[in-house]
């Protein structure tokens, strides 16, 4: 079931995401398989460690019994998600990519979290859909954060390629690296990154890791006049 | 053929709402739906033109909303915008991430939360147009996204693409062979372009077009026109 979640080809819109690639490229950021390293290990370290904090904690609630407490819950962790995203425009991206997700997990795993996800006003941010349906499918608050990393690590190797036409091998090789530091960040005894303490945590004491020009970027992306990704 | 219709207050023209089958948003509510019309081709074959004059023609009698699929997300839509077809809040471009073919096919979810969202806010809707980036002759929309979709051939591209066929060319609802007015200067033989693609789609309408001028379309605007009719009815037998 997990490995339907993880997989790019899930039909929830990914493939439009470049995770900051466009921008990047476009800035001569990215322009070969190492600076495409250098940028991934950056984009894990920072948003991607956040996105698989909110990842976990929202697959550590119950799948199915839906109370007060955890609709409270779920509009807390919107709330300190969107605190941690300053872009407007990568705000609404993210709501828009957690849509995508929600209608076609809901669909696939049907379970009472993820119509609760999906019924947030406007909908709510992509890492706290895929956490929902992770638990949905089964999975643990773990499986969460790794598919979330995983995720940034996909759309930052295609975008790439598609933009630049990079060695699909080569680049397949910088993911590989990016797998490799992922599962340093997720189990590393380290305050902030590690899932066992993210899954009771506090929304408010979740990773708020960002990066000032990730935020510029995408917010410049956004007034393009023309693009090719959504962000 | 349409009701007398009322404006308003942002305006619009309040229509009939003939939109029948529901669809189930992600938050789990079901909605009834318009019509959702997909129309694809490759590139330079006029789909933005036939979408443009298909607006210009049914906008006094339907409520529609345009969503476009450009590689460059917003070239389309801008062109729809500056002619002023429909309120330019009517028409969305969505990002194909360099797959134009992925986003009406293979990964849908990008488009069907554009369709979603404006048919929310345009309610009622009775006609949704999805503009296919310029693509391949392979590239065709997924049934999940549009009901019914129309495939845009230009006859300056080659006389013999009818022939090499294709899924696009041979299941498309209706197939249109666009510019045979050009067909005296590129030397295109159009009555061989209609013969092969009579013989690759099965009995299914082709249609040749010349769109200088909006009028050009009246033929599928009529065909539209149709095929709404057919699924006001299928609400009642179904």
């Amino acid at each position: 079931m997990l490995l339907i979640l993880a997989d790019g080809r899930f039909p929830s819109g990914g493939h439009t995401y470049s995770a900051g690639v466009e921008s990047a490229v476009r800035r001569g950021d990215i322009f070969d398989e190492s600076s495409l390293e250098r940028y991934l290990m950056a984009r894990l370290a920072t948003t991607g460690v956040t996105d698989a904090a909110f990842a976990a904690r929202t697959a550590a609630l119950h799948s199915t019994v839906i109370g007060d407490n955890e609709l409270d819950l779920l509009a807390q962790l919107d709330a300190e998600f969107t605190a941690r995203v300053l872009s407007p425009r990568q705000r609404m991206v993210s709501r828009q990519l957690g849509r995508q997700l929600a209608r076609g997990a809901s669909s696939v795993w049907p379970s009472p979290l993820l119509s609760a996800v999906a019924s947030l006003p406007g909908g709510t941010h992509q890492p706290i859909v895929l956490g929902a349906a992770t638990a949905a499918a089964g999975g643990t608050p773990f499986d969460a954060a790794t598919i979330a990393l995983h995720h940034v690590a996909t759309a930052v190797s295609t975008a790439a390629i598609r933009l630049l036409g990079l060695d699909p091998i080569g680049v397949a090789s910088v993911q590989a690296c990016g797998v490799h530091l992922g599962a340093q960040l997720l189990i590393r005894d380290e305050p902030g990154t590690n899932v066992e303490v993210w899954s009771r945590s506090d929304p408010a004491h979740l990773p708020a890791r960002s990066g000032a020009l990730t935020e510029i970027l995408a917010e410049d992306h956004g007034h393009w006049d023309a693009r090719l990704f959504v962000a | 053929m349409s009701p007398p219709h009322e404006v308003g207050p942002d305006g619009h023209h309040d229509h009939h709402h003939r939109g029948s089958r529901t669809t189930h948003l992600a938050s789990g509510v079901t909605v009834a739906r318009p019509l959702r019309v997909g129309i694809g081709g490759p590139v330079g074959s006029g789909k933005t033109t036939l979408v443009g004059s298909l607006c210009t023609l049914l906008r006094d009698e339907l409520s529609i909303v345009v969503v476009t699929n450009d590689i460059f997300t917003s070239e389309d839509a801008r062109a729809l915008r500056e002619a002023e077809v429909l309120p330019i809040e009517r028409i969305t471009a969505v990002e194909t991430g360099c797959c134009p073919h992925t986003a009406i096919r293979d990964d849908i979810a990008a488009n069907l939360d554009a369709v979603e969202q404006l048919e929310q806010m345009h309610s009622p809707v009775d006609l949704t147009l999805v503009e296919s980036g310029g693509d391949n002759l392979t590239a065709i929309f997924s049934r999940g996204l549009v009901d019914v979709q129309i495939f845009v051939l230009d006859t300056a591209g080659g006389d013999d693409v009818p022939r090499k066929g294709g899924p696009g060319v041979a299941s498309a609802d209706l197939l249109v062979i666009n510019k045979v007015d050009l067909a005296p200067y590129v030397r295109a033989d159009v009555t061989r372009m209609l013969l092969d693609a009579a013989e690759r789609r099965d009995g299914k309408p082709v249609y040749p077009l010349s769109l200088v001028d909006p009028s050009g379309a009246t033929p599928v605007a009529e065909w539209l026109r149709e095929r709404l009719a057919l699924w006001g009815a299928d609400e009642h037998t179904t």
